[in-house]
């Protein structure tokens, strides 16, 4: 047993980096807190190149065969990380010149958790598991309360937290089902004692696993929290966790069903609760008027498309049809859509101080950059091509096709057409609706223009150009067998 | 490699490029960009029917094959037959018609100009494309623009309009997606090359999964073309959209729809096609009848044009479901060549027919009178000689009269469908004499009669509007009177298509 070190490198960037932003923090004026954040991109910036590295390590288990270090692990640092960077983005243009004492911590706070997903992702022993679920979730309920003025933002906290303890301890007991009968808590032994569990315990243990993970991923019925938290939340850390911390809960869901539970009873669950969060969502986003409200429905509606990726076990020749591949493509995709229609969602909640979608109405005259920016992230997320997400539709039909699961790809296809109808409602606001009388032009910050850019250009690229993503995502698929 | 193909598929998207370079206020430079970059499509589209071969008009030519996404087996596939470069320069020249039309506007003239080129790309991008993948993504690419279009320079309606466009033509994409991917998963080896896939037949031995498949194919085009009763988005999508926009909606939007049956259904699933022919033939007949009908009940002009087309699109359907129940059938080899003949024809008949007569709505309304009731017209005749004399060519030719490109399009179809559903034809007989009733009823309300003293100062067609309307024109008279080369050209492809059915 020996401390591989070289092995974390990215974690151990990641860490010194948190602890530095702290420290930061703490010597710089305020008002100048966005040196902070800046120290912050690069650091992360930094990061992503140890990370790319591992894609061409050899797969191995370390410290004490209790963490992996294989391509599915570096592809998900890269989302969190990638991710990481946008948000500091986004943040940046939430705090500009409405600074508040509390703007350095969030930052640090952010990197944090960034190495909280990064460590869930990677992590194949329950206890780490558990200790990196609690990780992330602490620094999202603090970041989530972390505008102490605001009513909203004290509930969001307060309810993210109740709720994920509950959600904690669901899962944490689900843990104690495996660890009892195996006596063991890596996931690459449990394999060996689960395939002689009975079918009732089984299932037992994995729905309640499932409470935890489905509460991070905003799966029905453990849903609840997602509406109020996003819309009281800062609108960056709202991006977060609805891209961030739902990969890395995805990620460790996929490691434990894939190495731990041999395919039987949970593919039927899980496609029912794909099949109801998609709907459920697409439904219940429809009359929003609030577009965070809005985006936390569709985030519900998403998890659900994402998790027929995790139900299509099935192997594949090539990326259509494998069910993994095609989910961690769509994550990829959706990282960059969703964090770049929360930017708008940032530019324009501070520019009005308000979140309705009505008072979107003539955006493409008031900041035609933004509304076009918007447009083009509203039709990714209903999946209309030249753009990322249709490909990530795409790859997640024909893995549910293929997987023998037409039904769940007709719901998903039902679910598309009811979901261009919101999509479309934030673009009727801004292109086809005129702006109120005496609205003045909405000016972009210089670094939200950058974070728009960047996300519009990645959400057009990938939809036009998806060859060299998708092979980064066959090689990502793989689950190391150790 | 010849690139003609990429270079008319591409070139729109250069102009809106440019497009976006040019400040906003400089209307003239937009105008004239738009149109340097329509003409030249258009010129090019023009050259390559020219160096087309026609004696080989069923293989595909100008191919053009290049990787696009090797790691799922996509290319970017491309190529013309006799089928598709017709229809290619149909919507060039359109387009290009459509930007002539519409100097005048001026709500963001910018926008305008850039949808209409994109979504010239996205039309021919369809009509090209010999991927699946590349077909589904121009199919949807051509989507947007439109709701645009209809969305922002629309009649009062027209938000309604607009989102309902496109959640219909949605719910058939997404239905096709489906039928694509079930396509996909049985071919061994597994592509998503239409060519391959055609010849390679991966549903035959499979009839209920062919049949899925067929649905979801069948809704995707069905809603496009509109067939009855998938066609309520069409009155309003029409009604509501700029002239500009109908005229494209009219003359290429709805060809994508027979365009999927003759090209992808017809061939790839032909034994799902011929058990459901009759089904598609009974719909394709009232949808021709029941368009007739409605169309006649309207005293909106514009309406009135928009169920015709349902009419109009109900006799192409006719044709391929005739020609797809006859295909393979000994002895009715030759009836389903003529009615699919006849199909295409209809196509790129009822495009430069109805595209004509929705710019000639839009001459009397936009600029003029601002009304499109038809019993508020009357005498018309005296008053504006030019604008009654392409009107009546437009409609005669619409209804049928012989000598005019209608007629040869109809005539075909009937000759071809009545030996395989002799009682059908005959019912969509009754259609073609309603439509003859309604468009002469017309005429004689909108131009005969003593004139309605409202309309004593209304001009003539200005120049600008001949241009849009006179090469339209043209086209229908030499084309109704010599229609051998067009008609040889689509029969060499048409053979080819049945050809490849066993």
């Amino acid at each position: 047993m020996t401390a591989d070190l070289r092995a974390i490198t990215p974690e151990l960037l990641l860490g010194v980096l948190a602890l530095m932003l702290v420290v930061l923090d703490l010597v710089t004026d305020p008002g100048r807190k966005r040196i902070v954040a800046w120290v912050g991109v690069i650091g992360l910036l930094i990061a992503l190149a140890p990370s790319a590295a591992l894609f061409f390590n050899p797969s191995r288990l370390v410290f004490a065969e209790t963490y992996a270090v294989d391509p599915f692990a570096a592809f998900f640092k890269l989302v969190a990380i990638t991710s990481g960077i946008l948000v500091l983005l986004a943040a940046m243009e939430f705090y500009r010149d409405q600074s508040t004492h509390y703007e350095g911590e969030v930052y640090s706070l952010v990197v944090f958790m960034v190495l909280s997903t990064v460590l869930l992702s990677a992590a194949v022993d329950l206890i780490l598991l558990f200790l990196a679920f609690e990780f992330l979730s602490l620094v999202s309920y603090v970041l989530a309360g972390s505008l102490k003025g605001d009513r909203k933002s004290n509930e969001a906290g307060v309810k993210y937290f109740f709720y994920g303890a509950a959600a904690s301890a669901a899962m944490l007991y689900g843990f104690t089902f495996l660890y009892g009968v195996s006596g063991t808590t890596n996931l690459y032994h449990l394999m060996q004692h689960v395939a002689f569990l009975s079918p009732g315990f089984l299932g037992l243990a994995v729905m309640l696993v499932l409470a935890g993970f489905g509460f991070k991923i905003s799966l029905v019925p453990f849903h609840q929290w997602t509406p109020d938290v996003y819309e009281g939340a800062p609108t960056p850390i709202a991006a977060f966790l609805s891209v961030g911390s739902k990969a890395a809960a995805l990620a460790a869901l996929v490691r434990v069903l894939y190495v731990a539970v041999p395919p039987q009873g949970w593919v039927t669950i899980l496609a029912g609760l794909a099949a109801i969060s998609m709907t459920l969502g697409n439904l219940v986003a429809l009359p929003q008027q609030n577009i965070k409200r809005m985006l936390a429905y569709s985030s519900i509606a998403h998890a659900g498309y994402m998790l027929i990726g995790v139900v299509a076990v099935v192997a594949s020749p090539t990326l259509v049809g494998s069910g993994v591949g095609a989910l961690l493509f769509y994550l990829l995709a959706y990282t960059f859509t969703n964090i770049g229609a929360f930017g708008v969602a940032t530019i324009v909640g501070r520019g009005l101080g308000s979140d309705a979608i009505a008072d979107y109405a003539g955006l493409s005259r008031r900041a035609p950059f933004s509304a076009f920016a918007m447009a083009v992230f509203m039709l990714s997320l209903t999946g209309i091509p030249p753009t990322a997400l249709f490909f990530g539709k795409f790859l997640l039909f024909g893995a549910a096709i293929n997987g023998g699961l037409l039904w769940l790809a007709i719901v998903g296809i039902l679910n598309t057409v009811v979901s261009l109808f919101y999509y479309f409602g934030v673009v009727r606001a801004m292109y086809l609706m005129p702006a109120p009388e005496g609205a003045a032009v909405l000016r972009e910050g210089g670094v939200a223009r950058v974070l728009l850019a960047v996300t519009m250009v990645a959400t057009i690229v990938i939809g036009v150009f998806p060859q060299p993503f998708i092979r980064v995502v066959n090689a990502a698929s793989i689950i190391g067998r150790f | 490699m010849s690139a003609v193909l990429s270079l008319i598929l591409w070139l729109p998207v250069l102009g809106v490029m440019v497009l976006m370079f040019v400040p906003r206020d400089r209307i003239e430079t937009i105008r004239l960009v738009t149109l340097a970059t329509s003409l030249l499509t258009f010129g090019v589209s023009v050259g390559a029917a020219l160096a087309f071969d026609r004696a080989h008009a069923g293989t595909m030519q100008f191919v053009e094959l290049r990787p696009w996404i090797p790691a799922i087996g996509v290319t970017y596939h491309l190529g013309a037959d006799g089928l598709s470069l017709p229809l290619v320069v149909l919507t060039t020249l359109l387009t290009l018609l459509c930007i002539v039309y519409s100097w005048r506007v001026e709500v963001r003239p910018r926008e305008y100009m850039a949808l209409f080129l994109l979504l010239e790309t996205g039309m021919v991008g369809v009509f090209l494309a010999l991927d699946f993948v590349l077909f589904y993504v121009f199919w949807e690419v051509s989507l947007v623009p439109m709701y645009f279009i209809i969305g922002i320079w629309g009649g009062t309606r027209r938000i309604y309009a607009a989102i309902k466009f496109f959640l219909y033509t949605l719910i058939g994409s997404l239905a096709m997606l489906l039928a694509i991917l079930i396509v996909y998963f049985n071919a061994a080896p597994r592509t998503f090359d239409l060519l391959a896939l055609i010849q390679q037949q991966p549903l035959a031995r499979n009839l209920p999964l062919a049949i899925i498949a067929f649905w979801g194919f069948f809704l995707s085009f069905a809603i496009k073309v509109p067939m009855f009763p998938f066609h309520t988005w069409l009155p309003d999508a029409h009604v509501e959209a700029p002239t500009a926009g109908s005229v494209l909606l009219a003359a290429v939007l709805l060809k994508l729809g027979t365009y999927g049956f003759v090209r992808i259904l017809l061939p790839l699933l032909p034994q799902a096609f011929a058990h459901l022919a009759y089904a598609v033939a009974v719909l394709a007949v009232i949808g021709a009848v029941y368009g007739a009908v409605v169309a006649m009940a309207q005293t909106d002009l514009k309406k009135l044009v928009a169920y015709s087309s349902v009419n109009h699109m109900g006799y192409v359907m006719l044709g391929v479901a005739a020609a797809a129940a006859a295909a393979g059938r000994p002895g009715l080899a030759g009836a389903a060549v003529t009615a699919l003949n006849g199909a295409t024809v209809q196509m790129l008949a009822h495009g430069v027919i109805t595209g004509a007569l929705f710019f000639l709505v839009g001459v009397i309304y936009d600029y003029r009178a601002h009304t499109r009731g038809v019993n508020d017209f009357g005498g018309l005749g005296a008053r504006l000689p030019v604008y009654t004399g392409i009107t009546m060519l437009a409609m005669l030719a619409s209804l049928g009269l012989p000598a005019l490109m209608g007629f040869v399009a109809e005539f075909l179809i009937f000759l071809g469908a009545f030996q395989v559903y002799p009682a059908l034809t005959v019912l969509a007989l009754v259609g073609v004499v309603v439509t003859v009733a309604f468009f002469l009823w017309t005429i004689y309300r909108i131009f005969m009669g003593p004139l309605n003293s409202r309309w004593a100062a209304l001009p003539d067609m200005d120049v600008r509007e001949r241009w849009a309307l006179v090469p339209l024109a043209a086209l229908m008279i030499v084309f109704g009177l010599y229609p051998r080369p067009l008609v040889d050209a689509i029969n060499l492809a048409m053979v080819a298509i049945l050809g490849s059915i066993r």
